[in-house]
């Protein structure tokens, strides 16, 4: 019954989308009141339907009612509670309906706080979010029903891939949604702002809150997938360069240009059409990775559900929503008059150094991604680019984004002078420079590569509290006032360039200065790494809810004094069988102590297989993105975004 | 600039893309295609008796079916149906029970029916390494010790009639 009312109400709220779509456009164009003031109430509506039908979907995970095809293909009565709900998202069904219920979220979210805006535009924008909306509740009823019964119903259903039984992967999925389809909101404003042939001040100043939030919710879910795959895959990777990472990142990167570029418009009034070009593509990325994850075109480790039919229905959808859009840009594009000039040193010109490396650095990810595939269908040949190939050219592309980062907001708006410029920050590079020397020194020696993003790290993170300490006029009277007395916005770029500094130097430790050892051990061995002593005590058998495991207990110390113990595991869960390894880290400041165990070698099971990785900084990684993220947040509360703040320079 | 241009490369894309569905992309050519199989000996799961090896295999006469399967893999459940159906139509099936438990693969054979003329086991996965599997569950078609054809992942039902009996058959001839 639940099921139904589920059902029943997801075709209301494609329904609702359709006349939230359609009329107030057409009431905004013709300029008839009544017409558009269907809009708001509809996008509530809908949100509010098709929440009804997401949470009805969640109430049959969590009853295990496998009368619905979607629950026993994905679902077990085993499985613990926190993974019946992530289950909802989980499955292809359930993560479309999920697409459109953040989408609706967005919209309603859009219906109120932008009730201030002028009323035609406001109309428009929700007009945008509901066609998109529409294709999606489209695809979910006609191609991917996650409400669809089956007769007879099994008894038992077939269980969840037990690599995703973790709460890692539990909460990354929702954020990154919430980011994807974040940036539908960003997508909306361009088109509103194409159809209504208008970009100002107060378009960026709507526009960036939005893009802000969606950043934030990229990055998180990006750096938790990241970390989950860190730490249960158990081979101490971080980052792949797997089709459906780059399906991530690619938006991650255009959204980041997106923040850079809209301040200009804001600030200087140009870059008008570059910045709408830029809030097109981002959203394009997101249906893009929705595209790669959900139609099977490219193998990956993360190709959950793949079915070329469902890819076609997509393909489609994407060509009328992209293409559409990227040709009322080519029609349009030509009424957005540039403003402000600027000279070739100045901080607009820095913004636009950022936006063409980031712009570049995604396209790069794209050529990377889609490369195998294009050499596929022209010439038949099978091919797989590689984390060296991404490595070399998206490296290569951060090293002059660095270098600028670290110049950029010490620059002043429209016209700097570059030597004095220089002349400021020389003591920085030097300081940089002999922090390098001197870590190089200390950790005996490393490739030159480690130097160079070493150096690079440090000279972000000098560079950015320079800049930050200027701007406050730190240790003159009145300074800690004034620390506090800054622009939130202001605040937040310190803190986003820091933690990027900071996930830097992580990255150079843990990928230039990591070691591996894999070994054969047996009760009582002892193997040294990093500093470490790891003595192999023993292993147990346990058995978990729906998994059993062999725990190996390792006792770990340093200069003869124990330190801890680690007891990583080999799981085997029970439906579907599969293997999972469980590692065991030791985390500190300076490095992470990761522990793998493998499969007995004996048939007595005396000796294991025993994997041991020793990545340095390893932490500073995942605490430079956590600081990025509350950049984001810290920017995303200053005062003119609040809602109620003035809107001036619009009509 | 011209406007034009990101719209021109998102069609140049999205063909791509939609050339690109029609491909499958776990249809990965093998360097084993036409070679003889490689060299290995395995014994009968749960006992120490010789099953098959490189060696028997290229004295038979007729085309047989070579699958690595394992219990603990979800796929080879879904395959094992169309297994069944090929031992029925009376081809030869040797199953290589691919790092797994005697234990467990009687369990799994009794529990689903036992398709497989022998059972090799291959418990430290060297003869795996040796063909150069990919993932479970995998499988084989080889006529006098050479190796026709190979198929990783299950065998699926819209496969199994236009796909995989036909290349049977045409190995057969």
């Amino acid at each position: 019954m639940i099921v139904e009312l589920g059902h029943f109400a997801l075709i209301l709220a494609c329904l609702l989308s359709f006349i939230q779509g359609t009329f107030p456009l057409y009431g905004a164009l013709k300029n008839r009141g009544r017409l558009m003031s269907l809009s708001a109430p509809a996008a509530y509506g809908q949100f509010f339907f098709v929440a009804i039908s997401f949470f009805a979907l969640m109430y049959a995970f969590i009853v295990s009612d496998f009368s619905v095809v979607n629950v026993a293909r994905n679902s077990h009565t085993l499985k613990p509670l926190l993974y019946k709900i992530s289950a909802t998202w989980g499955s292809h069904e359930g993560s479309i309906l999920f697409w459109a219920f953040v989408l609706a979220l967005y919209g309603a979210m859009v219906a109120y706080f932008g009730r201030r805006l002028p009323k035609s535009f406001h109309v428009t924008v929700l007009a945008v979010q509901a066609m998109v909306g529409f294709g999606f509740y489209l695809f979910l009823l006609l191609t991917s029903n996650p409400f669809e019964r089956v007769f007879p119903f099994p008894m038992e259903g077939n269980g969840l891939n037990p690599l995703l039984q973790d709460p890692g992967l539990a909460f990354h999925p929702p954020l990154l949604y919430m980011g994807y389809v974040g940036l539908s909101v960003t997508f909306s404003f361009a088109v509103g702002a194409l159809i209504e042939g208008r970009v100002d001040a107060a378009w960026a100043r709507w526009v960036r809150p939005w893009t802000l939030l969606a950043w934030c919710f990229l990055t998180a879910g990006l750096s938790l997938g990241s970390w989950w795959a860190y730490y249960e895959l158990g081979w101490g990777g971080w980052w792949f360069w797997d089709p459906v990472e780059n399906a991530a990142f690619m938006p991650w990167l255009v959204a980041t240009g997106l923040l850079h570029s809209a301040i200009v418009v804001e600030k200087r009034d140009t870059l008008k059409a570059w910045t709408i070009l830029l809030a097109i593509i981002a959203f394009s990325f997101s249906l893009l990775g929705t595209f790669i994850v959900r139609s099977g075109v490219l193998t990956s480790v993360h190709a959950f559900a793949t079915d070329p039919e469902r890819g076609v229905f997509i393909l489609a959808f994407l060509f009328l929503v992209i293409g559409g859009s990227l040709l009322l840009f080519a029609m349009r594009a030509d009424r957005l008059q540039a403003g402000g000039l600027f000279a070739p040193v100045s901080r607009e010109s820095m913004l636009v150094i950022n936006n063409l490396l980031l712009s570049v650095a995604a396209l790069v990810v794209l050529f990377g991604t889609l490369y195998p595939l294009l050499r596929d269908a022209l010439t038949g040949d099978k091919i797989t680019v590689g984390p060296p190939f991404f490595n070399m050219a998206f490296g290569f592309l951060m090293i002059p984004l660095l270098l600028v980062m670290g110049l950029g907001p010490s620059t002043n708006w429209k016209r700097a002078d570059l030597v004095g410029l220089l002349g400021r920050l020389k003591f920085i590079m030097l300081a940089a420079l002999f922090a390098t020397i001197v870590i190089f020194y200390i950790a005996d020696g490393g490739e030159i590569m480690a130097a160079v993003w070493l150096g690079l790290g440090l000279w972000l993170l000098l560079s950015t509290l320079f800049e930050w300490a200027e701007r406050v006029k730190l240790f003159k009277p009145g300074s800690i006032a004034r620390i506090f007395r800054q622009p939130r916005a202001s605040m937040g770029m310190s803190f986003g360039h820091l933690g990027l500094a900071i996930a830097v130097i992580g990255i150079s430790g843990t990928s230039y200065w990591n070691i591996e050892h894999q070994d054969i051990m047996r009760y009582g061995d002892s193997a040294s790494i990093g500093g470490y002593e790891v003595t192999f005590r023993d292993t147990d058998g346990i058995v978990g809810p729906n998994y059993t495991a062999v725990k190996a207990i390792f006792d770990i110390s340093r200069d003869g004094k124990a330190v801890t113990t680690l007891e990583p595991e080999a799981r085997v869960y029970m439906t579907p069988p599969m293997p999972t390894t469980e590692a065991a880290i030791l985390s500190t400041l300076s490095a992470d102590l990761f522990v793998v165990i493998g499969e007995a070698n004996n048939k007595e099971h005396t000796e294991w297989a025993v994997r041991l990785y020793y990545k340095p900084l390893q932490i500073w990684l995942w605490a430079g993105v956590a600081i990025m993220v509350l950049g984001g947040l810290i920017s995303l509360s200053d005062r003119r975004f609040r809602m109620g703040a003035p809107t001036r320079g619009y009509k | 600039m011209n406007k034009f241009i990101p719209f021109a490369i998102f069609c140049a894309i999205s063909s791509a893309l939609y050339v690109g569905l029609s491909l499958n992309p776990s249809n990965i050519p093998s360097e084993l295609i036409n070679d003889p199989v490689p060299e290995f000996a395995l014994s009968e799961v749960g006992s120490d008796i010789a099953s098959f090896s490189s060696e028997t295999i290229a004295t038979e006469e007729d085309v047989i079916i070579m699958n690595f399967f394992a219990s603990w893999c979800a796929p080879c459940y879904v395959e094992h149906p169309f297994l069944m159906e090929l031992k029925n139509r009376g081809y030869k099936i040797y199953g290589v029970a691919y790092k797994d438990r005697a234990r467990n693969i009687t369990r799994f054979l009794e529990e689903q029916g036992n398709p497989y003329d022998h059972v090799g086991a291959d418990e430290n996965g060297r003869v795996g390494i040796e063909f150069g599997v990919y993932g479970m569950p995998e499988t084989y078609i080889i006529k006098n010790g050479i190796i026709k054809y190979k198929h990783i992942g299950p065998i699926l039902e819209m496969q199994f009639e236009d796909e995989f009996i036909p290349i049977l058959e045409s190995a057969r001839r």
